[in-house]
């Protein structure tokens, strides 16, 4: 539904760390997404290519955390997890809780390619985290 | 392995050293709503809304919920004691706008287009449109969709859900974004109930506690009248709360804001 919107915005809070950090490109994009953000990951997924086109964001791969619920008890102070649409106490079953963790949309981190010029060797066959 | 440290640089793509934003970097610069420009926005209109003492209330429901109808017969029992105006938001029509203005109540309409939702620019477009001054009660009946709107803050003080008896009981269990973010909800058109048994109120406000939401349900008929009378009387009380609170130099945010960002940012 907005999750192109979502996308868009994702793009420009990136290119402004982009800006700030005097980076080329951003090259790897962590997302944490509660299950109560309202917005679905793999339509996010779908739309970044959309909104990333031309941008510095353009080959950064995105990463979806999903967030786990938890909310904490008002009533005897207890914290559990919880069910998106059952947010009650694990612990005494009353539903005045708060949500401590499963709502959020954070950007939690960004790597970026510093590097003044592009070298060589194409982005495309780099491969993170394992040795050539 | 380590992914926040480096550790994982190799010869093959040394050249290519990236900078991971440092964790506590991240809560500071980095850790804002990714929807910052509507929110922005969103200030940016409450803070018209306050300077003029008015209350914005934002309606939300599946389409044909009994948003204009409710609207209709609440301006009918409001009009002469409050000033109020209606911002609509629609995928084509301006039906709605003219179902207000028949009321000789100010009225502006959003024409979507394709979008499912509003949001705060097109909210703060619509604003200059219209007289606000002097205006009480500002509503704002957003597109029928029981996903989007729940999502993006317009400005407004208060979140209005509305679930009509033909959708189920169970439609808070079903879109429990859209019902966490209520500041009230409504049961609308109670009239059915008499035709339609399988539809509980007892458990749809029951399936909306469930979602941790302390908010009060009213049950009602726009079309008949009943039941409107604690929902009047609700708007009345919110409309001085919202007076006393501009007296204070203080505002509201609807339930938007999601509680756990705000305990991270904390
Ligand atoms: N029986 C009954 N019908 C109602 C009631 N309220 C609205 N309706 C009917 O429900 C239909 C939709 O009502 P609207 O007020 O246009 O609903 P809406 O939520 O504004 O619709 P959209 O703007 O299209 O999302 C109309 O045919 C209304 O006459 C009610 O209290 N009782
Ligand atoms: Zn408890
Ligand atoms: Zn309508
Ligand atoms: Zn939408
Ligand atoms: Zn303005």
């Amino acid at each position: 539904m907005h999750e192109l919107s979502v996308a868009q915005a994702l793009v420009d809070a990136v290119e402004s760390l982009i800006e700030q950090n005097g980076a080329r490109a951003a090259r790897r994009i962590r997302l944490r997404i509660g299950p109560l953000a309202g917005v679905v990951p793999a339509l996010l997924t779908s739309a970044f290519p959309l909104a990333a086109a031309g941008s510095r964001c353009e080959r950064a791969e995105l990463d979806l955390i999903e967030a786990p619920i938890r909310v904490r008890c008002q009533t005897c102070g207890a914290e559990s997890e919880a069910a998106i649409n059952r947010l009650l106490c694990a612990a005494c079953g009353d539903w005045h809780t708060q949500v401590v963790s499963g709502d959020e949309l954070l950007l939690e981190r960004v790597e970026l390619d510093l590097q003044e010029e592009p070298q060589e060797e194409p982005m495309e066959t780099l491969n993170y985290g394992s040795p050539p | 392995m380590c992914d926040t440290c480096g550790c994982n640089l190799t010869p093959g793509n040394r050249q290519f050293a990236y900078k991971p934003v440092e964790p506590s970097a991240t809560t500071v610069s980095v850790l804002k709503g990714l929807l910052q420009k509507n929110d922005d926005q969103a200030a940016h209109n409450r803070a018209h809304f306050d300077a003029r003492g008015i209350l914005a209330l934002n309606l939300m429901s599946s389409p044909g919920s009994g948003k204009t109808a409710l609207l209709e017969a609440t301006l009918a029992a409001l009009k002469d004691e409050f000033n109020c105006a209606v911002i609509e938001g629609d995928l084509e029509t301006e039906n709605d706008a003219e179902r207000i203005r028949a009321q000789g109540v100010q009225a502006h309409q959003i024409v979507t287009g394709t979008a499912c939702h509003l949001d705060a620019h097109l909210v703060h477009d619509a604003l200059h449109h219209m007289q606000l001054d002097g205006v009480d009660l500002l509503f704002i009946e957003n597109v029928g969709n029981l996903v989007c709107p729940a999502s993006f803050d317009l400005g407004q003080h208060l979140n209005v859900t509305l679930l009509s008896v033909t959708e189920g009981d169970d439609k808070p269990a079903k879109y429990p974004v859209m019902f966490r973010a209520a500041d009230a909800m409504l049961i609308s058109k109670t009239d059915l109930l008499a035709v339609l048994d399988d539809f509980d109120p007892a458990k749809a406000e029951a399936h909306l506690r469930e979602l941790a939401n302390p908010a009060p349900v009213f049950r009602l008929s726009a079309k008949k009248g009943e039941g409107l009378a604690a929902w009047l009387a609700w708007l009345r009380e919110q409309l001085t709360a919202q007076r006393a609170r501009v007296a204070q130099g203080r505002t509201r945010l609807p339930k938007i804001q999601p509680d756990g960002v705000r305990l991270h940012t904390a």
